[in-house]
Order: structure tokens, then sequence, then C-alpha cells
């Protein structure tokens, strides 16, 4: 004898969950200009409030259980869990709401790392609950054998599903863990290199698919547990070998771990507000990082393999004196203030030293006597997709005073001068014309081009996070502005004044 | 629902976001990865029904942990979204 715990879902319910899941595509098809992105952002809301309420209403907690009180009618609603669901929520958002408005815009890459590690727990946690209570999820039929105790089975398709929910789960968590604490420096931006990783890696990763295939012969609690602990330690070994200059495309990599965790979990729910989005985030995620894979002339494999910028020589490693001509925030003003076009290149060194307000007050000025000023953004600048536009964003710089690569990288040959702030990889002609250079091939900014390219750097000793040295430095038309980008810019700022 | 239309909804929505996030302005791609971001915590739906749900004690903790955890997300990432989005300005002309 038993008992089919399959719950018929209303049609209503399973509309209002397609609702919110076309509301999350359009969140992200507002994205495709700043103007209609805000009303996007809206509609995700309302999407997510949609989901949000149509399973708080279909799954009002009772007191007792289905047993005590077989009819629907004869249920009381527990106003204990309604609390504590609500406390929780009210915990959450609260948590939540704080850190956004209180986060710096050069912390976006950590926040987003930190946000992604809490989707993978999420995901883990949820997985574990519908393992410890699969009735309450209509994925398991009780069977009652005679004299004896009756025992729970969750459908072998489940478990699968499950498994690999909390799988990617646990590997976004603990994946993304590694990658905040790479971002926020309180881990070495060095790749940590094991000996034999890829035979541990793809020893780790058979045994969690082999697990995940016996998991539906064994619901034991061990098999469930193993490949939840084996799969954070994959998270963490995947992660740990890979240096910051690769964190755009590990962050993106977790962004997309994080969707087909969500998609694997709607398949185990049968939910397909779950299952659109999962899909929608996991192929964002992978479409970001074969962007940001691209505009380093990189392999995704490579990425992954890590070590990259581990050992500070290629190219020409030897540390000649070579000559390089120096300037003062005077020349550089007076060499911009003569320009008909100024192009400033940002990069990651201009999020350091919180430098975007400076620029912007140098623009400000420029743009005053006539100067034409454009910003040229390399796809990897900074440590996430899309960092430098928000920075500059942040420093009221008009969008449309912002270019990307593809699109500004002719106008460098009629422009008078570069200003190179905080990048440098990007900037590199090796990555055009020697061949040994790791960087060989990646696409980058023309800025030698220009008539005259100011490069700020702290000092003539550091090199970017490939390693490698620069060879525009001692350019005939390079000029170094060497100190801290924020205060070479605000000199020059009060030089133009 | 069954499988097979799981399935199909799942390959579709693929095809959507595809072919949607191509369309996404690169100078946009940090407030997509935080829309991204809150948008993946519908988990959230999964965690009610384990917090709301009767007969294990574990598991409704575990979910209720994981409803505080999503709404950080939620919350968080669609605030900080918002707060991205509104710097984003034309020139003034």
């Amino acid at each position: 004898m038993h008992t089919d715990s399959i719950v018929t879902v209303p049609n209503w319910v399973l509309l209002a969950y397609l609702i919110s899941g076309v509301c999350f595509i359009l969140a992200l098809r507002g994205l495709s200009g700043p103007e209609s992105s805000r009303r996007g952002n809206r509609l995700g809301m309302i999407g997510m409030a949609i989901a949000v309420l149509t399973t708080l209403v279909t799954h009002v907690p009772y007191v007792g259980t289905f047993e005590s009180a077989p009819a629907y009618d004869t249920y009381m609603p527990d106003p204990v869990t309604i609390g504590e669901i609500l406390l929780a929520i009210v915990i959450g958002g609260g948590i939540g709401l704080v850190t956004a408005r209180k986060i710096q815009m050069t912390a976006m890459p950590q926040l987003v790392a930190a946000f992604h590690s809490l989707v993978g727990m999420a995901a883990v946690l949820v997985g574990a609950a519908a393992y410890l209570n699969p009735e309450a999820f209509g994925i398991a039929v009780r069977i009652t054998p005679i004299a004896s105790p009756s025992i729970v089975s969750i459908f072998p398709q489940s478990r699968i599903e499950m498994g690999l929910g909390v799988a990617i789960g646990a590997i976004t968590f603990s994946g993304s863990v590694i990658a905040f604490l790479k971002l926020n420096g309180n881990m070495s931006g060095k790749p940590i290199l094991l000996p034999l990783r890829h035979v541990i890696n793809l020893g780790t990763l058979a045994a969690i698919l082999g697990l995940i295939a016996y998991f539906t012969k064994d619901q034991a609690a061990w098999v469930f547990f193993t490949v939840m602990g084996l799969s954070f330690a994959i998270g963490f070994l995947l992660i740990i070998p890979i240096g910051g200059a690769d964190m755009p495309v590990v962050i993106s990599m977790l962004n997309s771990y994080s969707g087909w965790a969500a998609a694997a979990m709607g398949f185990t729910l049968h939910n397909s507000a779950m299952i659109i989005t999962g899909a929608l985030v996991g192929s964002s995620g992978a479409i970001l990082s074969y962007i940001m894979c691209r505009a380093m002339n990189r392999s995704f494999i490579s990425v992954i393999a890590g070590g990259f910028g581990a050992v500070a020589s290629g190219g020409d490693a030897a540390a000649i004196d070579r000559p390089y001509k120096r300037g003062s925030a005077e020349d550089a003003a007076f060499l911009m203030k003569q320009a008909e076009q100024v192009i400033i290149v940002p990069g990651y060194g201009m999020a350091v030293a919180q430098a975007q307000h400076a620029v912007r007050e140098m623009a400000d000025l420029l743009k005053k006597q006539g100067v034409r000023v454009k910003y040229a953004i390399h796809p990897v600048a900074g440590r996430m997709p899309g960092h430098m536009n928000v920075l500059l964003a942040e420093a009221n710089v008009p969008y449309d005073e912002v270019f990307e690569l593809e699109d500004i990288n002719s106008e460098f040959a009629q422009t008078d001068v570069a200003y190179v702030i905080g990048a440098n990889d990007v900037t590199n002609p090796a990555a055009k014309t020697d061949k040994g250079s790791p960087i060989y091939g990646m696409p980058v900014l023309d800025v030698e081009k220009a008539r005259t390219c100011l490069f700020v750097k702290r000092s003539m000793g550091g090199v970017g996070y490939a390693g490698i040295d620069n060879e525009l430095f001692y350019r005939d038309n390079t000029m170094m502005l060497l100190g801290d980008a924020k205060k070479m810019t605000e000199e020059i700022v009060k030089a133009l004044g | 629902m069954d499988f097979i239309s799981i399935l199909s909804i799942f390959v579709l929505a693929c095809f959507v976001g595809y072919y949607v996030v191509w369309s996404v302005t690169p100078a946009l791609h940090t407030p997509l990865m935080s829309v991204t971001n809150a948008i993946s915590s519908v988990i959230v739906v999964g965690a009610l029904i384990a917090a709301a749900a009767a007969g294990s004690a574990s598991s409704k903790w575990l979910g209720l942990v994981a409803v505080a955890l999503a709404s950080v997300n939620i919350f968080g990432g669609f605030a900080v979204t918002a707060r991205m989005l509104a710097m984003y300005k034309k020139r003034d002309r």
C-alpha cells in the first residue's frame, strides 16, 4: 500500500511562475540601454515579488501534519512558522539593503562574488532540506510494507536533479568564497599551485558524478553528504590556482554556475520560474566568460587550468635600465591643454586609487578649454565585466563619452594625447608584435598611436598582472607620470585650473 | 508538469538567454551580473517551501536559513543594481 504524494498544482500557480519568468527575461532585455535598464530592473523586482507571493500563498504553513488532519478545511494556519519566515526575510533583506547602500563602487567585484556565494549556499540548503523532507516537495512516495515502518523513497530522477543542484551550488559557494577573498585582498591574488592539481580535480569531479549516479540506487545519507562535501572541496580547489588577472573570467563563470544551480533546483521542484531564471543566468554568465576570454585571447580551458601570472618572467625578463622620459603634472597639463582630443584609458589601478572623481574633474576642465575628451575601455580592464563603466558613471561621466575597444581603437591615430591611468597589460603593444609574449594575440588599445601617451604609474618597478614588461614605457612618444594615480591626476587638475 | 515539458522550457529559455544577453551593452555588464545575481535568488521559492513544510524540523530550519540568505541577495542585488543604473547619465546639453 502506498500513498502518492504528488500534489496537483493549480493552473493559476503555474501561470504565476511563468509570468515571473517572463519578467526576468524582460529585466535582462532592458539592459540593452541605460534608459530601458531602470524599467527592466523594476520588472525584475515585480517578477520576484510574484514568485515569492505565489509560493507563500500556496504553501501556507499549517498546524499539525497530514496524518493528524487529512481534510483541508480542518487545517489551522501556523502563525509561529509564518512569523519565522517573515523574520528570516526581514533579517536577510535588511542586511542586503544596508550592504547595497553602503558598498563602494570600487568594491563591486567583491560584492558580486559574495552574493554568488549566497546563491550557492541557498541552493545547497534547499537541496539538503529537500533530501530531509522530500514529501514536502512532492518528490517522493511513501512505501508502507506490511509489518514494518514506512519508507519514504525519493524518485530516482529527482535524486539526480537534487544531486546535481547541490553539487553545483556547493561549487558556486566555495569557489565564490575564494574569489571574494582574492578580490577583497584577504588572500593573495597570486595563483596557488598544488602539485598534481589536475589529477586531484579530475578525480574529485569523477567521484562526484559517480556518487550522483550511485545515489539513484541508494538514497543513503552518506552518499548525499559526500557529494556535498566533495563539491565544496572542488569549488575551493578550482579557484585557488587562478590568478588575480583572470578574476573577470572566474566571476562570470561563478555567475553562470549560480544559474545552473537554480535551474537544477527548478527541475527538482518542477518550477518554471526557477528553470527560466536558471537558464537565463546560466547563459548570461557563460557569455560573459566567453567575452572575457576572447578579450584576453585565452581559451576557457587555459583560464580554468590556472597558473597565469605565476611566474614573473616571459617577454624580456632582463631588468635592464632602459631609458624612458619622465614628466611632471605641469608637463601633462600643458600637453593636454594644447590638444584637440584626449582619450582617457582607465584600468584597475584607477579603481584601487579611487581616482575616478579626479579624472572626471580633469576632463571637465579640459572640456572647458575646448578639448574633446573621450574614454576608452578594454573589456577586461578592472576585475569584472563592465567594472570601469560603473566607476566612471559613479563619477558622473556621461555614458556617451565612454567607448568600447572596437569602437574607439581606430581613433588613437588622430588623437593628440592618450592618458593611461592604472591600465597596463591592455595597452601593451607586445600583444601585437611579440610572438613570445604571454599576452600575444590579445586585442589591445592602440595608445602608442596617439601623438603623446601619458602613462600614470606608481613606479617603474612594477609590472602588470601578466607579469611582463611594457614596451610602451620606453617609446619616444611616451611620457611617464610616476606617482599615485589619484594624486597625479589632482596635481594635473591644479595645473590646469 | 512532466519531465519533457520542463526540459522544453529549460532548453528554450537557454536560447532566449543567449540572444537576450548578447544584446546587453558592454557598458552595463556589471549591472547585468548583479541583476542576474538577484534573480537567481528565485531559489527562495524552494527555501520557502521547505520552511513552511511540517514534518521535519531540520528541513524547516535549513529552509529558514536559505530564506534569509536568498533575501540578502534579492534585496541587496536589486538595490545595488538600481543604485548603479541610476548613475548612468547622458551628457547634459
